[in-house]
């Protein structure tokens, strides 16, 4: 078995850490303060081929790996956990599915102008009453002949604001429940289709999530994606991707508040000495980096599988879960390091800790991957 | 146009510790990356390319792990990588690197050779002039702009206190400041492929145009007697204050140290 980086992932590691310090480091506290959307930062990742890693070179994609783009995603977070999490929805929430799912048509349409930045992508699930019970969907597709016609609203969607392409679940056989979802590829540009109001959140505040909304939404036949029906199967496997990513996140999220705390024990002086002398800093900070290593096992080991095309879901909902308690329990302890300082905006552990909680909630909660990671240990 | 750029590889570091009784750098768990005026020297290739069309090849001198400085480059979008690798150039000075560096040069095809100011690990500033000589060719040194005019090539060049504009015919050797070209980015298909479908050569000393008995330490006339690390002047402070409150500042502080 093999845990070292590979000498391409290597490379690729000096290139995208360089990235995250000298170009989305220094904005991370205004994108936070101001919630401005790092449009400067994302056409740059598009001009390096980091908006289309693991997209195929025939598709305009860099033909990377899921491993890379992962890295990616933990070291962008590392910095800004904003334009990690927007990185993250555009390539597993879009992409992935457009490339698992779609026609060679729709692949040559969309995935060039994904893959180049040139279009952002985001995702359409959640409704005001599908939440984790995702399959309560009340946007409705019908068939109009030549083009299906989209009703209803979903929230918290990542991305929407500056998104151009949204895959989006509706409603297309009530009475067939679950099986009466399809999945749709909606251009921001389509009839009938708006953003609506932004949430104002805690954390990851220069993505914009906002509503989407449906009134009479015209869709061409042909972005039907997948078969008819299928839209359900389409959406849960695109987040068992996509909580790779965010477990990648996460991880970045706890890294960067390992790195702050380390140096900031080593500079801050109490009774004499600097508190990393204090065997309490110590022991705590042996604990949490043990958590880290242990969380980026978990979410390399999801990824390896992914790039394999073995099955992965279990594997994605248990690194997702660890990585992001992980995060949350990193980043609490890190302001508790710094102490007042720790609570102010002085200190990039303050919204390191804000940003860190979305990633329990988002993409299935804490809760929702343990009924993944049981539902297979119990599986009949 | 062919292009050739000449990159080391250096210990990543502004605190190089020394080892003290062989006087020599110690490398060991210091990361190495590539010398900071010579990736400048690869960025004004790259441009130059970009606007006129060229073949960009990056030519080192090291052991094999230089490698990777070689992949960086190609990453970047440099055509063609060589390594100079070879125990029979072991223990070069200036001198022998630029007469190796200069026996390879000789068996390509090239229009200008660029290469940085100075390694931060020697700061010597040798081997590019001295490999100028070998080749006699004309150098332009502390290059902070070239652009191509027709076959001319348009330099300027920074002096202590002055810029000056020279215009160079034909082959010549150019070394350039890092603060003068930002590097770019590796992109990550240039990653991709600087593994996947490039390679890097590694020449030994057979390969390349040289007297054998000029190479390595057998060639080197410089020895080194003693390196010892210099004490670092504590930082000065700044100040971006107007000239009347600079003169207040300074002033209190001249009383402050009861000197006036």
């Amino acid at each position: 078995m093999d845990f070292s980086y590979s000498k391409t992932e290597q490379l690729f590691l000096q290139m995208i850490r360089s990235f995250a310090e000298n170009e989305v480091k220094p904005l991370a506290a205004e994108v936070d303060e101001k919630e401005m959307f790092p449009e400067e930062t994302v056409r740059k990742m598009g001009k390096l081929g980091l908006m289309g890693i693991p997209v195929p070179k025939q598709y305009g994609g860099a033909g990377g790996t899921v491993q890379m783009y992962i890295m990616a995603v933990e070291e962008l977070s590392r910095v800004c956990a904003t334009t990690g999490v927007v990185l993250s929805a555009h390539t597993s929430l879009c992409m992935s599915p457009i490339l698992e799912h779609g026609t060679e048509e729709q692949k040559m349409k969309y995935l060039p102008k994904l893959a180049s930045g040139e279009w952002l992508g985001a995702f359409g699930l959640t409704e005001p009453n599908a939440g984790t019970d995702a399959a309560m969907q009340q946007t409705t597709a019908v068939d109009a002949g030549d083009k299906w016609i989209l009703n209803g609203t979903k929230i918290f969607i990542t991305n929407a604001a500056n998104a151009d392409v949204f895959i989006v679940m509706a409603m297309t056989d009530k009475s067939k429940g679950v099986k009466g979802i399809s999945s749709f590829i909606v251009e921001r540009s389509f009839k009938g289709f708006s953003v609506g109001k932004k949430e104002l959140k805690m954390g990851i505040r220069g993505s914009a999530t906002c509503e989407l909304i449906f009134e009479n939404c015209e869709v061409p036949k042909e972005n039907l994606l997948g078969n008819l029906g299928d839209g359900f199967k389409v959406a849960m496997k695109t987040l068992d991707g996509g909580r790779i990513g965010i477990a990648s996140q996460a991880l970045g999220i706890a890294q960067g508040a390992m790195d702050e705390t380390v140096k900031y024990t080593k500079e801050r002086k109490q009774f004499g000495r600097a508190i990393a002398q204090f065997q309490n800093t110590q022991f705590q900070m042996a604990d949490l980096k043990t958590r880290v290593e242990a969380a980026r096992l978990l979410v390399r080991s999801a990824a390896w599988k992914k790039d394999m095309g073995l099955p992965y879901s279990v594997d994605a909902a248990m690194a997702k879960l660890y990585a992001a308690e992980t995060a949350m329990e990193v980043t609490t302890k890190a302001v508790q390091f710094h102490g007042g300082y720790g609570y102010t905006r002085e200190y990039p552990v303050e919204r390191m800790m804000r940003d860190a909680k979305i990633t329990e909630i988002y993409e299935g909660t804490s809760e929702v991957q343990r009924m993944v990671i049981a539902g297979q240990l119990f599986k009949k | 146009m062919n292009i050739i750029v000449c990159a080391k590889q250096v210990p990543d570091t502004t605190e190089i510790k020394i080892d003290p009784v062989k006087g020599t750098l110690i490398r060991d768990g210091v990361p190495s990356i590539m010398n900071p005026d010579d990736k400048g020297g690869l960025e004004l290739a790259l441009r130059l390319k970009e606007q006129h069309g060229a073949t960009v090849t990056v030519v080192s001198m090291g052991p094999p792990q230089a490698d990777l400085i070689l992949r960086e480059a190609l990453a970047m979008g440099a055509d063609r990588a060589i390594l100079l690798s070879d125990r029979r150039f072991a223990g070069a000075d200036t001198l022998a690197t630029s007469y190796a560096l200069a026996g390879c040069i000789k068996t390509l095809d090239y229009d200008i050779i660029i290469a940085g100011r100075q390694a931060i690990d020697g700061d010597t500033a040798q081997v590019a002039p001295e490999m100028a000589e070998h080749l006699d060719l004309p150098q332009v040194s502390y290059v902070i702009d070239a652009e191509k005019k027709g076959d001319k090539i348009i330099v300027k060049k920074e002096n202590e206190d002055s810029v000056q504009t020279l215009e160079v015919d034909g082959k010549c050797v150019l070394t350039v400041l890092a603060s003068a070209f930002k590097p770019r980015y590796m992109t990550v298909e240039g990653i991709i492929e600087a593994y996947a479908t490039k390679e890097v050569e590694v020449w030994t000393a057979d390969k390349i145009d040289v007297d054998e008995t000029k190479l390595g330490l057998k060639g080197s006339p410089t020895k080194v007697f003693k390196s010892f690390p210099k004490a670092l002047k504590e930082p000065g402070e700044v100040h971006e204050v107007s000239e009347e409150e600079a003169v207040e500042l300074i002033v209190a502080r001249l009383k402050e140290k009861h000197i006036i």
